[in-house]
């Protein structure tokens, strides 16, 4: 198993794992999106600004408090998510009467907001963040070195994809959530505090994309732009999968990972806009997306 | 789906046109903007007014999608940017003069405004945002690896020529009465698109589509004619701005200048015909002068978009015509 389709096969079997790696994160990213969408009906265009700040959140409880990746991977959605929570209740709460495309508006001044300070504060270029001791070295997989950190990322993303999933459809909380996605007017009529219920859905959103931050931390340099280029990447996926279903995003989300990775392998010019063709393909075919209701 | 530009609970005073379609307050706004851009030149830096004219064209052609079809396009930059790189290998590498240049940059918007609008009017609302937003990402990555970009350095020294084989173009003045004369061919061809019968069927889509459709009406094809001519004028804007720096660079297809382009409107006012004017004025202003507070500049971008939507969402125009009661 030296070579595939003349292809070295580590090299090919690395790409397949940075392909899945970032799968991860437009999995994460794309299942937060679609939660938020689901309930607030607003696109969060501040979701890569909220991914950059988990990974900053790490790197300066690393820095000024001591604590480490552990610790981090606890508070800073907490932390972010937080903040979600007083966006929410300050500005986005107060469009939902109006056309959707405010909330979009809105979200992106805000992420623009957020870039720029953590711009002004920390510069451009990257800093870095240690792989926890825990999950350094690699294991000898026999055709290929598997860094522990990556295989860890892969394997935390799914189980966070996945919990995410069981509270969304087997516990009574996420009843609610999907009975208000349906009707709100309705759910609110039963008793249910449905403005809590949103402000709640977007803290956990954007806690679940401080998670991928913290994840990403010790992978990419931890940068102001770290999120804004991946988040057009997430909306193509978006798209690509339709918002419908929860674990289609997820689906969507690794399989367009592995695609990116291979198209490395074979036409490394066409890695970068690859999945933006596969959205057009799709949009030509499925035009509400691949799990997406029309 | 309400207009963005949203003008309810507003009683307009009913104004009959008097002359090309302009009612009597809207002439007497475009004298106004008529003047100013006459007199400007002999007190401000008219590469500085070039700057704001090329701007307001941009935000005009967005505008035309936005306030008259209700449509948010996320990805104006690229037509901007294409245009503006073909008009400048054009006149560059090809040594056309500048009218083809331009020409070519407007042509070159419309050509992709067609594939890409094709794509993307299958979806509506959001998803037409996202969806031209990865196109134009799409068309940056394009651009950053494409032999005739120049890559991180752009094409630079682009020469401005000589127009119709008489106006020499190196004297800013002569340039800015081209950029001038290329600005307002662009705003009355706007303002007499909005005031066709083809025009009024793109506010019957803005309004309420399926009505549209149930009229009889194909506003699919209508919707691409429209996104079409607002690339095409996209890119004439970002062809006329690449003549007159003498450099295209990869700011202006990157999704920063997708952003600006909506901000300029907002500010200005969605849905007037003169918002996006000022819009782009009262931006590359504050660009002008906040320069030297480097990245700060996003930041107070990022709060003007988050008061306006709050707050100001008619925008300057906008609140000016409330107020007087008028459309502007």
């Amino acid at each position: 198993m030296d070579e595939i389709f003349g292809i070295p096969a580590p090299l090919l079997f690395g790409q397949l794992l940075l392909g899945l790696i970032n799968g991860a994160f437009y999995a994460l990213l794309s299942l937060g999106l679609a939660v938020i969408f689901g309930m607030l009906n607003v696109i969060n265009f501040t979701h890569g600004a909220q991914f950059m700040m988990g990974a900053f959140v790490a790197w300066m409880l690393l820095n000024w408090a001591g604590l480490g990746y552990w610790w981090a991977l606890l508070l800073a959605p907490v932390l972010v998510g937080l903040t979600g929570v007083l966006i929410e209740r300050t500005m986005i709460s107060r469009l939902y009467k109006l056309d959707h495309l405010y909330g979009l508006l809105l979200t992106f001044g805000v992420g623009l907001v957020i870039e720029g300070v953590f711009r002004n504060e920390f510069g451009s270029s990257g800093m870095p963040y240690r792989i926890p001791a825990e999950l350094q070295g690699s294991w000898d997989l026999g055709f290929m070195f598997m860094p522990i950190y990556r295989g860890w990322v892969v394997v935390v993303a799914i189980v966070m994809c996945l919990a995410t999933w069981l509270v969304i459809e087997k516990t009574k909380i996420g009843s609610y959530l999907r009975a208000a996605t349906e009707n709100p007017a309705l759910v609110q009529a039963f008793g249910i505090n449905v403005p809590r219920m949103m402000t709640l859905t977007y803290g956990a959103g954007v806690a679940l994309a401080a998670f991928a931050g913290v994840l990403a931390a010790p992978i990419y340099s931890v940068n102001p732009q770290m999120g804004a280029n991946l988040i057009i990447i997430v909306f193509a996926v978006v798209v690509i999968g339709g918002m419908g279903s929860i674990l289609g995003s997820v689906v969507t989300g690794f399989a367009l990972g592995v695609i990116e990775g291979l198209t490395k392998v074979f036409w490394p010019e066409a890695s970068s806009t690859v999945i933006f063709v596969v959205m057009a393909i799709v949009l030509l075919t499925r035009p509400a997306g691949l799990f997406g209701r029309a | 789906m309400a207009a963005p530009g949203g003008f309810s609970g507003t009683d307009f005073k009913q104004e009959d046109t008097v002359f090309f379609g302009f009612t009597r307050t809207q002439l007497a706004a475009f004298a106004i903007m008529l003047a100013f851009i006459a007199i400007s030149p002999f007190f401000l830096y008219p590469v500085f007014l070039m700057k704001v004219l090329c701007f307001a064209l941009f935000a005009c052609a967005f505008n035309l999608l936005i306030g008259y079809v209700g449509l948010l396009s996320f990805g104006h930059a690229a037509y901007f940017g294409m245009g503006g790189y073909l008009a400048g290998h054009a006149a560059k590498v090809w040594g056309l003069p500048p009218e083809l240049a331009i020409l070519i940059g407007g042509a070159v918007g419309a050509g992709l405004g067609l594939v890409i609008g094709a794509i993307a009017i299958r979806r509506q609302g959001i998803y037409f945002a996202m969806i031209t937003l990865a196109f134009a990402q799409m068309v940056y990555f394009f651009c950053l690896q494409a032999e005739f970009t120049g890559g991180e350095d752009g094409i630079q020294a682009i020469p401005r020529g000589v127009l119709f084989g008489v106006f020499d173009l190196r004297s800013d003045m002569t340039m800015y009465w081209v950029v001038a004369a290329v600005f307002l061919i662009g705003f009355l061809l706007i303002h007499r698109i909005i005031h066709s019968p083809f025009g009024m069927v793109l506010k019957s889509i803005r309004e309420n589509e399926p009505r549209a459709t149930s009229l009889g009406y194909r506003t699919d094809d209508y919707k691409l004619m429209a996104f079409v001519l607002s690339a095409a004028l996209s890119g004439v804007a970002g062809g006329t701005k690449a003549i007159v720096f003498g450099i295209a660079t990869l700011t202006d297809v990157f999704w920063t200048m997708s952003g600006e382009v909506v901000l300029m409107s907002l500010v200005g006012g969605l849905g007037t015909i003169f918002g996006p004017v000022m819009g782009a004025a009262v931006i590359i202003t504050m660009q002008n002068y906040l320069a030297e507070f480097g990245a700060w500049v996003t930041v107070i971008q990022g709060v003007i978009f988050v008061l306006c939507v709050l707050a100001f969402r008619r925008g300057i125009v906008g609140e000016i015509g409330n107020w007087l009661r008028v459309r502007l």
